[in-house]
């Protein structure tokens, strides 16, 4: 305790700035471990008696870990294998391989992925030897050659599992689920998803070798709960430099979460997603703004920030469209109106637009036909009309039939927030008809 | 004027030196800055910039990483076709050639994140290392794994990399199948009207005023803007059209402050550029010949558009207008037109106009070869053989593309085809054989 009084010492309020910067940053954009894992004891539990059984007792097991993204798979997984590494017994008896689907596309890849991780005889340097038979073949004769007493165990953790189920045959997932199914050496697979059938992607032979133990990832919080984990993130250690700087921005976190306008905010994210990393980047926003001009987070940044999160994208892209483009969009939606969602090509476009110029009788845009090609095909290029039917060659570009990928409503409240948008185009795009 | 940049981790007057360089654009790169942190501090794995065209993505990003010296590699998808080279540029520029030469001859992933996580041992970052990727929306048709890969590479490989696509188009286009790590999504609004002269008005002459360049930019807008919101497209044609501009000054028949005969000597002549070099039916050095070559009228010189009337045989010639008047024409009106005698058809039952839309608007119909021919006889005055050679010239049109091919399933036997030319086309062609072709055309009638 003497120890602590000494160290807090003031520093000044840049550095502080700095350390909470670092700390936080690295909470939510590193995605650092917790201490204990949140709202999934018994899964932390259920999963860690599991891989336990397999490093100590050399018991062969296969599981899954299913759930959304963001749900806190990777963070659950990373949090056993510390627990479990933490024990001196675990530590020399256990081998690991990590696999990610995105980056073992196919069982080539992957088994030369596993020789490299498992430093066997073939592997000099970095390289790996041998084709992909005599790899598999080598693969499983070291780990037949294994036994239960005397072996050690390996474990195998698969990210993104359903992309293995697309490798051609599932050899890979047959041979692993074969070996932990079979007295050979103990190894575990572990299996992480965020696709709730992934069992209907596996074979039939593949299938009946899992051992159908599931682990779900549901993370359903309250609203309370998901207030309190903002809070928590936001908050700084105990063992923070300056003690009496991480109380202040405590206490300013806490008031933050109390307050009326950041509770409404809250309420809309968690309304729109209750995954904690959507969360987490509305929270980075708001600590990129923290500076040593205000060391605080206030209501107002967080508004900011969830605004950021919110817009629509494709309103924004509307708004930096020129006249001309705005004014073949309203004519693409009357046409859409009309014609009930019929696809259009660039000359019912121009033929709507003529007949918006003639009853308007105003030469202002008065444009010549390839002036207002060039301007549809900017518009195809931002992927806002999109041709049926790819094939583009063998049409003449203004008899291509295109649909538009824009809503009524979108358009509207574009047209609202459009800067100086002339009263006409206005008119004529509210005008049900033409 | 906005707050100057600030940022504890970086120089002052470095980040002077950047908010010079960056005009109109300080919200955006103090977004950037603060997202960024400090050198050493973790920063989002995955940053998705989106905006228009010339709305300074690439441009506000560069002069942040040279400017702040921090370590990044540039790859632009264009240039990559195929993936060794993206990873390739990537080890580049972060651990040198040797780490480059370390990738095998078709690389993949997984043998990028492993040199990378092993040349990342031996030297970590001690600074954020930023990989810009331009043109991020061609990742779509790569490989299926390299978008949702990229996007994560933070955790693949343990480093504090950062990630930052570009693109043009919005992030809900890319999301893959089976969802990804979501980035960070940053808007770069367009420039405004008042923005672009600002920035336009920045590279003037050295030899005349700044009120008078900025007057010749308001002019320029003043025709373009409705159709053009392009930063580089307008820079273009301000540099184009500026020497018209000054003619009448240094012919000494007006004052630089006479604004209103500049704009009268002007306007028509940036009117023209809008139908033609902003179109590039004339290149930039054309014009730039014609506006020194005064007598000559604008425009005089033909574009590429004009060039595209080609020389053909007379029997070709027909052969196109009976295509053309076969694709726009429905076939129960045929006897109408080509017929001689074609007995009595009354004109109101004849006209029913209930197909509102016409074929003009709708595109070409295909036809038989047999309807060809026959309009074809009916259309030539004089007796023409059925040689080969009549359709030798047939099948040459379609290699020409002026006819296409429509089914594929049979070549020989009743092939269909569609006309594929313009309205002006046929019509000049048709005046060359003295044919009247609106006169036969249903939808002119």
């Amino acid at each position: 305790m003497s120890k602590r009084k000494i160290k807090a010492v003031h520093l000044p309020v840049g550095e502080c700035i700095a350390q909470v910067q670092e700390m936080l940053r690295e909470r939510l954009c590193h995605q650092q471990l917790p201490d204990r894992p949140e709202g999934v004891e018994a899964q932390h539990k259920h999963l860690l008696e599991l891989l336990k059984r397999t490093a100590v007792h050399g018991e062969s097991n296969s599981v899954l870990i299913v759930g959304p993204r963001g749900a806190g798979k990777t963070m659950l997984l990373q949090c056993v294998l510390r627990d479990l590494l933490g024990e001196q017994e675990v530590q020399k008896n256990l081998l690991q391989v990590h696999l990610n689907g995105l980056l073992q596309t196919d069982d080539r890849i992957a088994l030369k992925e596993i020789t490299r991780q498992l430093h066997l005889e073939n592997v000099v340097g970095d390289k790996v030897f041998g084709s992909f038979a005599e790899n598999l073949a080598f693969l499983l004769e070291a780990l037949k050659k294994g036994d239960r007493s005397s072996s050690r165990s390996v474990l195998f953790v698969l990210d993104e599992f359903d992309l293995f189920a697309h490798h051609k045959n599932q050899t890979l997932l047959y041979n692993l689920f074969d070996v932990s199914q079979s007295a050979q050496a103990p190894i575990a697979v572990v299996g992480v998803t965020c696709r709730l059938d992934v069992l209907e992607l596996l074979e039939k032979r593949v299938k009946s070798r899992f051992s159908h133990r599931q682990i779900h990832l549901l993370s359903n919080p309250t609203f309370t709960e998901y207030v309190e984990r903002v809070q928590t993130q936001l908050s700084l250690p105990d063992d923070f430099p300056d003690s009496k700087f991480a109380q202040e921005w405590n206490a300013s976190v806490q008031t933050l979460c109390g307050d009326k306008s950041v509770e409404e905010v809250l309420q809309r994210h968690f309304n729109s997603s209750k995954d904690f990393r959507s969360l987490h980047m509305l929270l980075m926003l708001c600590l990129s703004r923290v500076s040593v001009a205000k060391p605080a987070i206030r209501p107002a940044d967080l508004l900011d920030a969830s605004r950021l999160c919110f817009a629509d994208a494709k309103a924004n892209m509307l708004h930096g469209l020129s006249i001309l483009e705005l004014c073949l969009i309203i004519a693409m939606k009357h046409l859409n109106d009309v014609y009930e969602g019929e696809p259009f090509n660039m000359q019912m476009v121009h033929n709507e637009f003529k007949k918006f110029l003639q009853r308007k009788s105003n030469s202002m845009y008065n444009f010549e036909q390839p002036v207002i090609m060039k301007a549809f095909e900017h518009l195809q290029q931002l992927e806002l009309i999109r041709p049926v039917d790819s094939s583009s060659a063998k049409t003449q570009r203004e008899y291509q039939l295109m649909r538009l990928m824009l809503d009524n409503s979108q358009i509207m409240e574009a047209l609202q927030k459009y800067p100086q948008c002339p009263t006409d185009v206005k008119q004529w795009a509210m005008s049900a008809f033409g | 004027m906005l707050a100057p940049l600030q940022h504890p981790g970086y120089e002052e007057e470095r980040l002077q030196r950047v908010s010079e360089q960056l005009p109109c654009r300080e919200v955006q790169a103090g977004m950037l800055l603060s997202l960024m942190g400090q050198p050493h501090q973790y920063s989002y794995p995955s940053i998705f910039i989106y905006g228009h065209r010339a709305s300074g993505k690439s441009h506000v990003l560069h002069v942040l990483l040279k400017e702040l010296e921090l370590p990044h590699a540039t790859v632009s998808c264009v240039e990559c076709v195929s993936v060794a080279l993206l990873f390739e540029q990537v080890l580049l520029s972060f651990f040198g050639c040797d780490a480059a030469s370390l990738l095998p001859r078709s690389p993949s992933l997984s043998d990028f994140v492993r040199i990378y996580r092993q040349q990342r041992s031996q030297s970590p970052a001690k600074q954020t290392r930023y990989i810009m990727i331009e043109k991020a929306e061609l990742l779509r048709d790569t490989d299926a794994n390299l978008l949702p890969a990229l996007l994560r590479l933070q955790e693949l490989v343990e480093d504090n990399v950062t990630v930052i696509l570009l693109s043009e188009i919005v992030w809900d286009k890319f999301r893959p199948n089976t969802g990804c790590f979501e980035p960070l999504l940053l808007h770069f609004p367009d420039y405004s009207k008042g923005e672009l002269q600002q920035i336009l008005s920045q590279d003037r002459h050295p030899s005349y005023s700044a009120e008078f360049y900025s007057s010749y930019i308001n002019i320029l807008l003043g025709v373009f803007y409705s159709v053009c919101r392009d930063l580089r497209e307008l820079r273009h044609l301000a540099a184009l059209n500026f020497s018209k501009f000054c003619e009448p000054l240094a012919e000494g028949k007006v004052k630089e402050t006479d604004t209103h005969k500049l704009w009268r000597n002007i306007e028509p002549h940036l009117k023209k550029a809008m139908q033609t070099v902003y179109l590039r039916e004339v290149s930039s050095l054309q014009w730039e010949q014609m506006q020194q070559m005064e007598e000559k009228e604008n425009g005089a010189v033909r574009g590429l558009s004009a060039h595209t009337h080609v020389e053909l045989p007379y029997y070709s010639k027909f052969l196109l207008i009976a295509a053309y008047l076969a694709s726009y024409n429905p076939a129960r009106t045929d006897k109408r037109f080509f017929v001689k005698h074609h007995g009595k058809i009354r004109k109101t039952n004849f006209l029913k106009k209930n197909e509102k839309t016409s074929n003009h608007l709708l595109g070409p119909k295909p036809f038989p070869l047999d309807r060809l021919l026959a309009i074809f006889y009916s259309v030539v005055d004089s007796r023409v053989a059925p040689t080969a050679s009549i359709f030798s010239q047939i099948s040459s049109l379609v290699t020409l593309q002026l006819l296409t091919q429509v089914s594929h399933d049979d070549q020989l036997d009743a092939p269909k085809y569609k006309c594929a030319v313009s309205m002006d086309f046929i019509c000049a062609i048709s005046r060359t054989v003295n044919f009247e072709i609106v006169k036969y055309l249903y939808d002119f009638l």
